[in-house]
C-alpha cells in the first residue's frame, strides 16, 4: 500500500510529536477513547495511516502488552518515520498525563472533590462514549463482510461485554480461527 | 536505592498487563502495596483523579506513584518502566508485521482479529455505557432522574456532532461544558 509519507522523511517528526501531544491531551477515559482522535489526526488530517490499517494496529495493540494507547501511538510512529517517529510518538502522548499529574499530585484533594471539575467530566464521558459508537461504525465498515466475520463480531461482543472474558483470550481465539479459516479456504481450492 | 524500585517495578507492571487500563490495576495494587507506596484508599482516591485526567490510566497512576515516592525524578522512572516494555515489543512487533503483513498466515489472523477488535470496542461502549448513564446501577426511578437525562442529550449530541464530522476535541470540549451547564442548573 503507497503511503503518503516515506518512511526516511525527516519533516514528519515534528508533525508526529505535536499530532501525539494532542492525542495524549484529549485522551480522557484511557484505551479505546482514543482512536476517534487518531482516525481523525493520523488519518484523516495527516494520512499517515489508513482506516484499515487502524483497525489492525489496535488489534497488535490488544494483543501485546502495556496501554493501548502507548502501544498505538509508537506502532504509528514507526510506520510513518522509524524508530525516531516511535521515539517522539511515544514521548508525545506520554507527556501531557505525566505533566499533569505532577501538577496535580501535590493538589489531589481539591482536584477529586471540586464540583465543577466532576459536572465537566460527567459531560465529557457522555461524549467520548459517542465518539466512541462513532469509531466502532467506523471500524466495522473496514471488516470483511463474510458469515464468520459476523459470528466472531457478535461472539466477541457477547463474551467481553456480558460473560467478562478477557480481552487477551478473545483475541487469540479470533486470531487462530481466521487462520484456521482461510487455510482451509486455500486447501479446498486447491 | 528508589529510583531503581520504582523503574523495576513498573516495568515488571508494564510488561505483564495485556489490554491496559484498569486490566492493570490489580498487578499495579499488589506491587503498590507491598511496596508500602500507597494504601487502599488513597488507590481508589487516585482512580477517580485518573479518570479526570487526560492520558493512559497505567502512565497516570504509574507518574502518581512515582512523585509520592521518589519526586520528580522518581515518577519520571517510574513512567520509563511503565512505557519501556510496549515500546520495545511494538518496535519488533512493528518490523517483523511489515516482513509478513503480506503472508497468507498474517492476513488469515488479520481476517479473525479485525472482527474481534469491532467486537471489543462494541463492549467497551456496554460497559462504558454503565457508567455514563447508570453510575449506580439501574434501578426503578433511574430513567428519569437528572443525572441520566443530562448524561443521554449529551451523548445525543456527541452522536449528532459526530456525523456532522466536527471535530472530537471540540465534541469533547462542547461536553464538558454541557457537562458544568447541566451540573449547576440541576445541582446533581
Amino acid at each position: 500500500m503507497e503511503k503518503i509519507t516515506s518512511r526516511q522523511d525527516r519533516s514528519q517528526l515534528l508533525p508526529l510529536f505535536l499530532t501525539f501531544l494532542k492525542i495524549g491531551a484529549f485522551t480522557f477515559g484511557g484505551g479505546y477513547a482514543m482512536i476517534p482522535l487518531i482516525q481523525r489526526e493520523a488519518g484523516e488530517r495527516r494520512g499517515w495511516i489508513t482506516e484499515d490499517e487502524l483497525v489492525e494496529i489496535t488489534a497488535i495493540a490488544e494483543s501485546t502488552p502495556g496501554p493501548i494507547a502507548v502501544n498505538t501511538a509508537t506502532f504509528t510512529g514507526y510506520q510513518v518515520c522509524g524508530v525516531p517517529g516511535a521515539l517522539l510518538a511515544t514521548v508525545g502522548v506520554v507527556l501531557p498525563a505525566f505533566a499533569v499529574i505532577v501538577l496535580v499530585s501535590s493538589a489531589l484533594s481539591f482536584f477529586s472533590g471540586n464540583q465543577i471539575v466532576k459536572y465537566a467530566f460527567m459531560g465529557v464521558r457522555a461524549g467520548v462514549l459517542a465518539l466512541i459508537v462513532k469509531a466502532v461504525v467506523r471500524m466495522y465498515r473496514q471488516c470483511p463482510k463474510n458469515a464468520l466475520s459476523y459470528v466472531i463480531m457478535a461472539g466477541v461482543f457477547i463474551a467481553a461485554g456480558f460473560l467478562n472474558v478477557s480481552a487477551l483470550l478473545l483475541i487469540l481465539l479470533c486470531a487462530l480461527l481466521g487462520l484456521f479459516f482461510t487455510l482451509r479456504k486455500r486447501g479446498e481450492r486447491g | 536505592m528508589i529510583y531503581l524500585e520504582l523503574f523495576w517495578t513498573f516495568l515488571k507492571i508494564g510488561a505483564f498487563t495485556f489490554g491496559g487500563g484498569y486490566a492493570m490495576l490489580p498487578l499495579i495494587q499488589a506491587e503498590v502495596r507491598a511496596h508500602g507506596w500507597l494504601s487502599a484508599e488513597e488507590l481508589v482516591d487516585f482512580i477517580a483523579v485518573s479518570e479526570s485526567t487526560p492520558g493512559p490510566f497505567a502512565v497516570n497512576i504509574s507518574t502518581f506513584v512515582g512523585m509520592r515516592a521518589g519526586g520528580l525524578f522518581g515518577a519520571f522512572c517510574a513512567t520509563f518502566g511503565v512505557v519501556l516494555p510496549s515500546f520495545v515489543i511494538i518496535l519488533l512487533v512493528a518490523r517483523c508485521y511489515e516482513k509478513f503483513r503480506e503472508s497468507r498466515a498474517v492476513r488469515g489472523c488479520m481476517s479473525g482479529l479485525k472482527p474481534a477488535v469491532v467486537g471489543l470496542i462494541a463492549a467497551a461502549v456496554i460497559s462504558t455505557g454503565q457508567t455514563v448513564f447508570f453510575p449506580a446501577g439501574i434501578s426503578a426511578g433511574v430513567f428519569t432522574s437528572p443525572a441520566f437525562l443530562c448524561s443521554a442529550v449529551i451523548f445525543a449530541a456527541g452522536i449528532l456532532l459526530s456525523v456532522k464530522k466536527v471535530h472530537p476535541i471540540i465534541i469533547i470540549v462542547i461536553s464538558a461544558v454541557l457537562g458544568i451547564g447541566a451540573g449547576v442548573l440541576f445541582g446533581l
